[in-house]
């Protein structure tokens, strides 16, 4: 790897005794550490790299110079939401209130952390059409996870937790939903999408019966269309006593304009990283809180805030059936502080404003696109939209992936390809609503530029991209052969891959 | 794309070779070029049975992982286990050296009922 960057490693900058800091001669008596740790504990086979700090700044500055961000230009990655993420966020990130508390602050000498959390339990309860909210899930994957376990301890309190054993989810599904069933102990099975891209209502009806426990659906799916049967699928699956789990991954289309507590969802996760504009991509961790309808509160993992008669901000003590705790404390607290500040900034009158120009995004670029490129389903979309080079791929033999390292070359992060996996060379656009007209024209301009390459010089496609530090990854090598650590042997070649 | 006429197909993608009572069972030359790179492929262990359009292995490209199906059923009798070390023979050569498993059929006509060359070929027209 590093040759090919032209950026040494650390370990290969390293010489011996080099160091960052001088600390001064400890004043603590100190003990033999063999009487402080156990034998096993010890190894002297680790070779950290020794560096001066200028190496170590210059090393990670170099890195960060070759990043793309949304800081950079367009980021139209479908389904992961890569809005801009204002600097405010960021600068009551930093207050010292904030930067400086010590997770294992007593609550009552960290009351104005308190109040974020409990405000953000029900901001986002309100803004789902739930009536409670955990903040500890660390991602949407993680949220999913713990929505299928309240969906099954529910099942279990109600005496039906031999019986539900099946969790139906769309075959256009993104690859979390069927992996997180199956983590919970679910056998799964897939519900097709009709010809114009929803759930198919009769194959659903197939699928129903009383071993099924609930479905997972994205609303807007990831086809960026609106499931528009969602009240007769609700009625449907909980006529067999199965509960209807919201992928918030797309909230981005509803927020502030649409509640899935309103469309009979039960339970529901918020990828804050996405829709609320938190670092996420490499920046910074996820948040994935879950909302839940009033059944489902008893089962809610511990770390809800509470607040006293008195107006004190304290942790709830989890009740007999709580699932108990799915990570540490109570969450990403950062994370939820910038999504918090960004919801305050829109404030309740603005906030779907979010939806509605995201909304308008997606298609200003449908119909700008779509007059080069196929459109999937080619109707009014929500948030984003999902192109198909089947036609190019057919004529040419330039697929999407050719496409989408090209558009490298222009300047561009590439959207999400292959996704969802019912449509053949797909490419998912999702603009956001924080880009301008100018934005969007411009990377218009590109796939079009790239789309008349594609039908005269298909060769620059197959090539591309050739202006990034590194040009096209082998990525079935990487895949087949994996290297993953640095190795002191240099000799096998492994550090050259 | 090449669709050799002495095999049969399935809707989803796999041929099969009958030779007396042994089927040989792979993926077309249109599915590995849909998956791209092959990465990963599991298969059974020698002495299942399986039933027909039964799974029987996952396939993992840098694209998807995908399940595979077997056009007839039978008992695994061998699993080509040169693909573990060189999954790309699936691509490079799909229906010789890149063939999946061998299963021993007790009817070896339920193989009659699969697609035959042309009308896997009408199947690739369509979609
Ligand atoms: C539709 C959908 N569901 C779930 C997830 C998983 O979310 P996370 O990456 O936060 O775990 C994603 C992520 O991209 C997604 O697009």
């Amino acid at each position: 790897m590093s040759k090919q960057l032209g950026e040494p490693l650390l370990f290969e900058l390293s010489r011996p005794g080099r160091k960052a800091v001088e600390l001064p001669v400890s004043d603590v008596p100190d003990a033999p550490l063999a009487d402080l740790l156990a034998a096993a504990d010890f190894r002297d086979d680790l070779p950290l790299p020794e560096l001066a700090e200028p190496d170590v700044i210059r090393h990670y500055t170099h890195l960060s110079q070759r990043n793309y961000s949304i800081d950079s230009g367009f980021y139209p990655l479908g389904s992961c939401t890569m809005k801009y993420n204002p600097k405010i966020n960021e600068e009551a990130a930093r207050l010292p209130g904030f930067a400086r508390l010590h997770p294992a602050t007593p609550p009552r000498l960290a009351q104005g952390a308190m109040r974020v959390l409990y405000d953000m339990q029900h901001i986002l309860a309100e803004i789902g059409g739930m009536d409670a909210c955990s903040l500890q899930p660390a991602a949407g994957a993680h949220g999913e996870l713990l929505g299928l376990m309240l969906i099954k301890a529910y099942h279990e309190d109600h005496g039906n937790g031999a019986i539900k054993d099946t969790i139906l989810t769309p075959d256009a599904a993104h690859g979390t939903n069927p992996a997180s069933a199956a983590r919970c102990g679910y056998r799964t099975a897939a519900v097709k999408s009709h010809s114009r891209g929803r759930v198919d209502i009769d194959h659903l009806r197939s699928l129903l019966n009383e071993r099924v426990a609930g479905i997972m659906l994205t609303n807007p799916n990831t086809l960026g269309l609106f499931e528009d049967n969602i009240d007769q699928i609700a009625e449907l699956v909980h006529g067999v006593g199965g509960l209807l789990y919201c992928d918030g991954a797309n909230m981005n289309a509803l927020v502030g304009r649409a509640r899935p507590g309103d469309m009979g969802f039960d339970v529901m996760h918020f990828n804050l990283h996405k829709t609320f504009s938190t670092p996420h991509g490499g920046g910074g961790p996820g948040s994935g809180p879950v909302a839940v309808k009033k059944a489902l509160i008893p089962y809610l993992p511990s770390g809800l805030v509470a607040k006293t008669a008195d107006g004190a901000y304290t942790f709830e003590k989890p009740g007999p059936l709580s699932i108990g705790s799915v990570a540490a404390g109570f969450g990403s607290f950062m994370v939820i502080l910038r999504a918090y500040v960004y919801i305050l900034t829109y404030g309740r009158e603005k906030i779907s404003r979010i939806a509605e120009n995201a909304v308008l995004n997606a298609n200003y670029l449908r119909m700008r696109l779509g007059k080069d490129l196929d459109v999937a389903y080619n109707e009014l979309c929500m948030h984003e939209c999902i192109f198909t080079a089947k036609r190019q791929q057919k004529a040419y033999g330039v697929k999407a992936y050719d496409i989408a390292k090209r558009l490298m070359d222009y300047g561009y992060h590439p959207p999400t390809i292959y996704f969802p996996l019912i449509v053949h060379e797909a490419l998912m656009i999702e603009p956001t609503e924080t880009e301008s007209r100018e934005t969007l024209d411009a990377f218009v301009e590109a796939m079009q530029a790239i789309l008349t390459e594609a039908r005269e010089t298909p060769e620059l496609l197959s090539a591309a991209p050739v202006t990034t530090p590194v040009r096209r990854l082998d990525e079935a090598t990487a895949a087949r052969h994996p290297c993953l650590r640095w190795s002191c042997d240099v000799s096998d070649g492994a550090n050259d891959a | 794309m090449s669709v050799p006429e002495n095999l049969r197909y399935s809707k989803s993608h796999e041929w099969v070779r009958i030779d007396g009572d042994t089927a040989t069972v792979g993926i077309t030359d249109h599915a590995q070029e849909e998956l791209g790179d092959v990465a990963l492929i599991q298969l059974p262990e020698v002495g299942r049975i399986l039933l027909a359009d039964g799974a029987f292995g996952e396939i993992e490209s840098i694209k998807a992982v995908s399940e595979l199906y077997s056009p007839v059923g039978g008992e695994v009798v061998a699993i080509n286990e040169a693909l573990e070390e060189a999954p790309e023979t699936v691509n490079n050569d799909p229906y010789g050296d890149g063939w999946l498993i061998k299963l021993k059929v007790a009817s070896p006509a339920d193989a009659d009922v699969l697609l035959d060359a042309a009308g896997y070929n009408a199947l690739l027209e369509e979609s």
